[in-house]
C-alpha cells in the first residue's frame, strides 16, 4: 500500500526523522493560510499524487510571495498531472502540500528496502539526489552505496560510519546528524512493516542539517492487519475503482488494452495465460487471478468486472485446480451466467482438483456461448479465434 | 530416488483440524503420504482423520518421530509455527499459507536456518515426489512417476508444467513449488543442485516469473554447476511494467526483473527457454530425446 508524501512525513515526524515543516490543503485559500502559518519568505507547493516525477510535470512550484502561493495552489489543484510514473492518462491532483522553503547545499538519495537475495534490509544511498534512481542503478550500479542490516541485531552505528565514509561526509556535526537520521529511519522501517522507504532527495541544508525533502513510503500489504491506523491513510482516488472492487472479493485484477478477457487461478498461470494469448496472436484485456478461495460469488464478480470493459470480445477461463476446486468454478460460471449476461464467447479450460465433476456440471447446465478447451494452448487458440470472429 | 521427501518421510500437519488443512491432509493421505499426526493448540488428545492431535510440535515430534511438517495456520501465525517446528527438531517444513508479513518471514527464515530446518514456501503449493509422498495442495494424479525434476515459483504453473511433461509420456521425480514471496525457503539454486545429484532425474524444468533476480542467480548457478538439461519458462512477458513491483527492489540487483532479461540470461547458459507454458512439454521431449 502506498501513501502520500504528506502522510509519509507525518509518520517521519512521529519517529524523529527530520523533514521540512508543512501543511496539507484542499483549496487555494487553505494553502495560503498554511503558508502564513509557516512564515518565512519561500514556500514550496507540491501536488500530492502517488507517483514520482511531479516536479518535471509541473506539480511542484517554489514561490516567493504569499500571493504566488495561492496562485500556484490554484494552478496545481485540479490539474491532471502526467509524469513518467502515472502513464499517459495522468492523475488528478486533489491536494497540495505547502512546505517551508529550504536552503539546500547538497542533495543525496537514501532508501531502505528488503534485499531478497540477502534476506535482510539494506540501506541504499547515492551522492546525488533527485536523479531517476532506476537509471543510475542500470548505468552506474557501482555508484550506489549498499549497507545491509542484519535484522537479528538491528541498525548499528558502524553501519552509519560505513555509509558516511562512502558519502565522504567529513564534518563531525554533519556526521552526527546523519547518524541520528539513519537510526530513526531504520526504526521507522521495522516498526511499521515498511516495504520501502525512499527519500529522494535527502538534502543537506546551509546549517548542516539533513532533511527529507521528499518522502515515499510503501507498506507490506500482508502486515496491514496489525496497522489499522494506516487504513485511514488509504486514498481510494489513487486506486483504479475496478481493481479496488476486485480486491474486496479476493480477486486480483489489472486492466490491459487487449480484447480477450482472462480469468485464471494463480498469478503465475494468469501471466502465463496472457503470454500464450499473445503468442497466438491475440491480446489480453486484463490480468485476473481469482485466488485460492474462488467461489460462485467471486467468479460472478470476476465476470462482471471483465465485461465492463467494452473491448472484450471473448473470455478465456483457464483454471488448473489445486487449492481451487474446479467444481466450485463451474458452479460459479453457471451462477454468473444467470446474473450477468455473458454475450461473448467463453472458452473454458478446467483441469486439476475435481475437474471431472466440473465438466459434468458444466455439460448439464448447457450454457450458451461456452466453448470447452483441453489445455492452455488449445484454450488460448480458441479464444483468439473467437475474438477474431466476433 | 527423488529429492527432499519419500514414502518413509514422517509428516505432521500444523493447523491440522482447520477446514482446508483437513481437506488437503486427506488428499495427501490417500496419495500415500505418511502423515503421522497433527498439531492444533488446545485440541491435544483428540483424534482427527484417525490420527492423533497434539497441542505442540514438540509433543508431536516426541510421540511420532516426525521429521517433516506441512503448515496450514493463518497468516499471522505462520512465523510462530515455523519457529516452533524448527526448534522442536523438524528437518523439513512446507509452508502453504499465503499472506504472511515479510518481517515475520525474515525472522522465521533466520530461525529455520539456525536450527537446520529446510523450508519450502510460504505461499506455495508444496512438494511432491511422484507415487511416493505429497506434502502440499497439488492435485496428485497429474504427477506421474518419471525422470524430470520440476521447480516453480508459481503454484498453478507447477501443475501446468507437470501435466505437460506427463502428457508427453514422461514423468516427474519431484516437483517443488517454491512460492513467489519476497522471503522464501529453498530457491532455484539449491534445488537445481539437488536434482543434479539425484540419479533418477534426467532433466529439470524451472518456471520463473517477473520480479526479483532469483532466475538470474539460477542462470549463473547453472553455468557453473548444472550439467543436466534445463527447460525454462518465465511468466509475465506481456505483463505491464511497473504494475507489480516498486522500483527499489530492482535497484538492488541492477536489473529490472523483466521476463526478457531472465530469458536472455538463461538462454545464454544453454537453457532451453520456451515462450509459452504450452510449449514446456514439447521442449522436455526434445531435450530428453537428444
Amino acid at each position: 500500500m502506498n501513501i502520500h508524501e504528506y502522510q509519509a512525513k507525518q509518520i517521519f515526524a512521529k519517529h524523529g526523522v527530520p523533514a521540512p515543516r508543512g501543511f496539507i490543503a484542499n483549496t487555494p485559500a487553505q494553502a495560503l493560510k498554511n503558508a502564513q502559518e509557516l512564515g518565512g519568505k519561500v514556500w514550496v507547493v507540491k501536488a500530492q499524487i502517488h507517483a514520482g516525477g511531479r516536479g518535471l510535470g509541473g506539480g511542484v512550484k517554489v514561490v516567493h510571495s504569499l500571493s504566488d502561493v495561492k496562485k500556484a495552489a490554484t494552478e496545481i489543484l485540479g490539474m491532471t498531472l502526467v509524469t513518467h510514473q502515472t502513464g499517459p492518462e495522468g492523475k488528478l491532483v486533489r491536494k497540495v502540500y505547502v512546505e517551508e522553503g529550504i536552503e539546500i547545499v547538497d542533495e543525496l538519495y537514501l532508501s531502505i528496502v528488503l534485499d531478497r537475495a540477502l534476506e535482510m534490509p539494506i540501506i541504499m544511498a547515492l551522492n546525488e539526489g533527485g536523479m531517476e534512481i532506476e537509471n543510475v542503478a542500470q548505468k552506474y550500479p557501482e555508484k550506489i552505496i549498499k549497507i545491509p542490516v542484519d535484522p537479528d541485531f538491528g541498525y548499528q552505528a558502524y553501519q552509519g560510519r560505513e555509509l558516511i565514509s562512502a558519502l565522504k561526509i567529513t564534518d563531525k556535526r554533519e556526521q552526527y546528524k546523519l547518524q541520528n537520521f539513519l537510526k530513526a529511519l531504520y526504526e521507522l522501517y521495522v516498526k511499521n512493516d515498511v516495504e520501502m522507504v525512499e527519500i529522494n532527495p535527502l538534502v543537506k541544508t546551509k546549517i548542516g542539517s539533513f532533511l527529507a525533502l521528499d518522502a515515499k513510503l510503501q507498506f507490506d500489504d500482508s502486515a496491514m492487519a496489525r496497522h489499522p491506523e494506516f487504513e485511514e491513510m488509504r486514498d481510494i482516488h489513487e486506486e483504479d475503482p475496478d481493481e479496488r472492487e476486485a480486491s474486496i472479493y479476493g480477486l486480483s485484477y489489472i486492466p490491459l488494452d487487449g480484447e480477450i478477457g482472462c480469468m485464471v487461478n494463480g498469478a503465475g498461470l494468469a501471466m502465463g495465460t496472457m503470454d500464450t494469448i499473445n503468442h497466438m496472436g491475440g491480446r489480453p484485456a486484463n490480468f485476473l487471478d481469482v485466488g485460492g478461495n474462488a467461489n460462485p460469488e467471486t467468479v460472478s464478480k470476476g465476470f462482471e468486472i471483465i465485461l465492463r470493459n467494452k473491448n472484450v470480445k471473448a473470455i478465456f477461463i483457464n483454471i488448473f485446480g489445486g487449492i481451487v476446486r474446479c467444481d466450485r468454478i463451474a458452479k460459479g460460471i453457471i451462477e454468473a451466467t444467470k446474473k450477468v449476461e455473458v454475450n461473448v464467447p467463453m472458452v473454458v479450460r478446467l483441469d486439476g482438483t475435481n475437474a471431472d465433476e466440473a465438466a459434468f456440471i458444466l455439460e448439464k447446465a448447457n450454457i450458451k456461448n461456452l466453448i470447452t478447451a483441453t489445455d492452455i494452448g488449445d484454450g488460448a487458440r480458441k479464444a483468439v479465434e473467437a475474438a477474431k470472429n466476433a | 530416488m527423488a529429492i527432499l521427501i519419500n514414502k518413509d518421510t514422517k509428516v505432521i500437519v500444523q493447523g491440522f483440524t482447520g477446514r482446508e488443512a483437513t481437506f488437503h491432509s486427506e488428499q495427501c493421505i490417500s496419495y500415500g503420504t505418511n502423515i503421522v499426526g497433527g498439531v492444533t493448540p488446545n485440541k491435544g488428545g483428540q483424534i482427527h482423520l484417525n490420527l492423533p492431535v497434539f497441542d505442540t510440535v514438540a509433543q508431536a515430534v516426541e510421540k511420532t518421530q516426525a521429521t517433516a511438517t506441512m503448515i496450514f495456520v493463518p497468516p499471522a501465525f505462520v512465523a510462530d509455527a515455523i519457529m516452533e517446528a524448527a526448534v522442536a527438531g523438524i528437518k523439513f517444513a512446507v509452508v502453504i499459507t499465503e499472506g504472511s508479513p515479510t518481517l515475520d518471514m525474515q525472522a522465521a527464515k533466520a530461525c529455520a536456518n539456525k536450527y537446520g530446518m529446510m523450508m519450502v514456501g510460504p505461499n506455495c503449493p508444496g512438494v511432491i515426489s511422484a507415487d511416493a509422498c505429497k506434502i502440499g495442495i497439488m492435485p496428485g494424479n497429474i504427477f506421474k512417476k518419471g525422470n524430470v525434476g520440476l521447480i516453480s515459483k508459481s503454484g498453478t504453473l507447477t501443475y501446468e508444467g507437470a501435466n505437460q511433461v506427463c502428457n508427453e509420456g514422461y514423468g516427474i521425480t519431484t516437483a517443488v513449488g517454491i512460492g513467489g514471496d519476497p522471503i522464501i525457503g529453498l530457491s532455484f539454486k539449491q534445488l537445481l543442485s539437488m536434482f543434479e545429484e539425484d540419479d533418477e532425474t534426467k532433466a529439470i524444468v524451472m518456471i520463473g516469473e517477473i520480479g526479483g533476480d532469483l532466475e538470474i542467480q539460477a542462470a549463473k548457478h547453472i553455468e557453473q554447476h548444472i550439467t543436466k538439461p534445463v527447460v525454462a519458462f518465465i511468466a509475465g512477458q506481456t505483463a505491464p511494467e511497473g504494475k507489480r513491483m516498486g522500483h527499489a527492489g530492482a535497484i538492488i540487483s541492477g536489473t529490472a526483473g523483466t521476463a526478457k532479461e531472465k530469458m536472455d540470461a538463461l538462454e545464454a547458459v544453454g537453457v532451453t527457454v520456451v515462450k509459452t507454458p504450452a510449449d514446456i512439454g514439447k521442449a522436455v521431449k526434445e531435450v530428453l530425446s537428444k
